[in-house]
């Protein structure tokens, strides 16, 4: 047995060094030129503003590190954070940890929805989420009525909350902070943990082992949905209006950053430092675009390019450490 | 060939397999007749709500629903097939678009607007093709990223312009009629079925693109060229893109960054309906036509009782899922009524 550095097999810890020397460029080259971007207060916007898509990110990962993939995350945002919208202005009374609670309740419940669908029929992920994805977005019009719930509309209390500062970083910073330890030790020392990379990387071994994938993929699904919705009321907090297409396809931008960070599409692998890197990648990249003058109507292409670019190099790194892994086998 | 590629040992029920197999013909005959009871009831239905329904003219109309989707699922149902899948085609649409309405402001000559549409979307299917088959990207995140690229160089080449200064020929192709009721892009469409279900049922390759769908490994050591065949799909799938794009440019006659926004899973939504499995290897182009007509009716009848679009795809979205899931829960009971039996097991 070799040993492992930082937990991470070899393949791993190289894609995520170089992912980590990658952003590292990227931000001492706009860095140079814009010394504003390193400041502190920079720094600290441009984490809270990665903050959301850290946190889906990681839930995304659990999902797919089952192979499956939730492509309905967005929507799921996008209908909690509606409903604790409306709830909020029809009852600015209730207390906002009670909205953020049931939001995160009802997040879950859309993802059980994935999940039972997943496990007990056998549908396919991709099928389920690409029909609860229209499904949730729909509900979204239907309970809003098409309307736009404004931030004159919201309580202060509700729009604050994601605001607070503690030691200068702002609450959403913190809870993206606290996420990323709390998937790493759940992946690491949980028996459930483990259970999601079983379940992904050979499913029909698992089953001898006792472990049932598809209840996995379910529980997955499950946390996944619960962080979204979650995500939902902090995106519709930070942003400080809800209609039916906030977070429109921002599912393909998670997916990205856990695909940038390594994870992979077949399931079984991924770290969660490598999604916080993609995710912290792709941060930089969206804050440093405007600052360098790019045209916001270019950033989508940029984006895109480098998603390609991040996918070839990835592939690439896996066909080399399999071919790493033949080598070493043979006597 | 074909016994050996879709025809697994019939009658043995296997207590770990939760799916009876059946020979492919009659589980296609099933799903077809299954849709075709569906489109019956919807079409049914629509008679009921519209007086003016059961007439040439609306029947037409109804086509223009589905036609340019349908077209990309033609050959996107091949590529599902096959095993692949292309997330990019609407991006693609866009950028197809996009790149046709700087052409016209330059020049009025139609073959010339045509060929670059095809053109663009030939070089963006092929660029897919390598990431898949040379660079060994997984099909689905390299889509994701090229979708992200084509419709972001579709915004930076036209940021929040309109392009309309289309030739007055141009409206032909989303527009104009051949004969009668039959527009062009219904013939359009119905040609380009009928190649694909010939090539996919009459011939060779169809039976090797299944194979190449059912398991990739043994189709390669079997001598097919695996690589070839997923490089052709895809820019085929992109050329389809562009031809739909042409079909439904000219339809809207101009051109906007966010056309055909989230047609990508309209349309994998149709191929899925139409019984292909997503995870390839089995599928029928007849079923993805009967899945074309069902969504055009029903978008159809959903209009007819003014349903937002918005509200639409949420019914589309349920009645995937539901059309996917019946089945597998009726299979389910066969299957415990089966095991119920004494020696089922």
């Amino acid at each position: 047995m070799r040993a492992k550095p930082f937990g991470m097999h070899p393949g791993a810890l190289r894609h995520n060094a170089g992912l980590a020397l990658l952003t590292a460029m990227l931000f001492v080259a706009v860095a140079g030129r814009y010394r504003q971007f390193a400041s502190a207060t920079a720094l600290r916007d441009c984490f809270d503003d990665t903050s959301i898509l850290i946190l889906l990110a990681l839930g995304q990962m659990l999902v797919m590190l089952t192979r499956a993939i939730d492509l309905s995350v967005a929507a799921t945002v996008a209908l909690t954070g509606m409903c604790v919208a409306l709830i909020n202005q029809a009852m600015p009374g209730v207390a906002v940890p009670w909205l953020v609670l049931s939001a995160a309740l009802l997040g879950a419940t859309l993802g059980a929805v994935n999940g039972l669908l997943a496990w007990q029929l056998r549908i396919p992920p991709i099928v389920i989420t690409l029909g609860t994805l229209a499904i949730y977005r729909g509900a979204t019009y239907l309970v809003s009525s098409g309307r736009w719930v404004n931030s004159g509309d919201m309580s202060p209390q509700f729009l604050s909350l994601v605001r607070e500062r503690w030691g200068g970083v702002t609450l959403l910073s913190w809870l993206a902070i606290a996420a990323v330890l709390l998937t790493a030790c759940f992946l690491r020392y949980s028996a459930t943990g483990r259970t999601l990379y079983a379940a992904g990387s050979n499913p029909d071994a698992a089953r001898y082992v006792g472990v049932d994938a598809g209840r996995a993929q379910c529980l997955a699904f499950v946390f996944n949905g619960g962080v979204a919705g979650l995500c939902g009321y902090l995106w519709v907090a930070r942003y400080a209006v809800a209609y039916t297409d906030i977070a429109g396809g921002f599912e393909l931008t998670v997916i990205a950053a856990c695909v940038i960070g390594g994870v992979s599409i077949a399931g079984g692998s991924g770290t969660v430092l490598g999604v916080l890197l993609g995710c912290l990648f792709l941060g930089v990249i969206k804050n440093a675009l405007p600052l360098l003058g790019v045209s916001p109507f270019w950033q989508m292409a940029i984006s895109g390019a480098v998603i390609v670019t991040a996918a070839v190099l990835s592939a690439a790194g896996v066909r080399g450490a399999q071919r790493q892994r033949i080598l070493e086998s043979s006597p | 060939m074909t016994e050996s590629v879709d025809t697994p040992p019939v009658g043995e029920a296997r207590a770990s397999q939760p799916v009876p197999r059946t020979t492919w013909r009659r589980q296609l005959l099933r799903w077809e007749v299954f849709l075709l009871l569906v489109i019956a009831a919807d079409f049914a239905l629509d008679v009921h709500l519209s007086p003016y329904f059961l007439s040439a003219e609306t029947l037409s109309d109804v086509t223009f629903n589905f036609t340019e989707k349908a077209l990309v699922a033609l050959p996107m149902a091949l590529l599902i097939i096959a095993g692949e899948i292309d997330i990019s085609v609407a991006a693609n649409m866009a950028l197809v678009s996009v790149c046709m309405g700087q052409l016209a402001t330059q020049t009025a000559s139609l073959s010339a607007i045509v060929g670059c549409a095809v053109a663009v979307g030939l070089l963006a299917g092929a660029f897919n093709g390598v990431l898949v088959t040379r660079w060994r990207v997984p099909a689905i995140v390299a889509t994701i990223g090229t979708m992200s690229l084509y419709r972001g160089l579709a915004y930076g080449i036209l940021g929040d312009r309109v392009l309309k200064d289309y030739p007055p020929g141009f409206a032909f192709f989303g527009q104009g009629y051949v004969a009668g009721p039959l527009s062009f892009e219904l013939l359009l469409f119905t040609l380009a079925a009928v190649l694909c279900a010939l090539y996919l049922h009459r011939t060779e390759f169809g039976v090797r693109l299944v194979a190449i769908g059912c398991n990739k490994t043994a189709a390669e050591l079997a001598g097919v060229r695996v690589d070839r065949y997923r490089f052709g799909l895809f820019v085929a799938t992109g050329v389809a893109s562009a031809v739909a794009s042409v079909l439904l440019t000219s339809r809207l006659g101009s051109t906007r960054p966010s056309i055909a926004q989230g047609m990508e899973l309209d349309i994998i939504s149709m191929v899925i309906l139409g019984g292909v499995a997503i995870t390839g290897g089995r599928g029928s182009i007849p079923g993805v036509v009967l899945a074309a007509i069902l969504t055009g009716l029903v978008i159809f009848g959903l209009g007819l009782i003014n349903v937002p679009g918005v509200v639409m795809s949420l019914l589309m979205g349920a009645l995937l899922i539901l059309i996917v899931g019946l089945p597998i829960v009726g299979q389910r009971l066969a299957c415990a009524r089966a095991h119920a039996q004494p020696g089922g097991r």
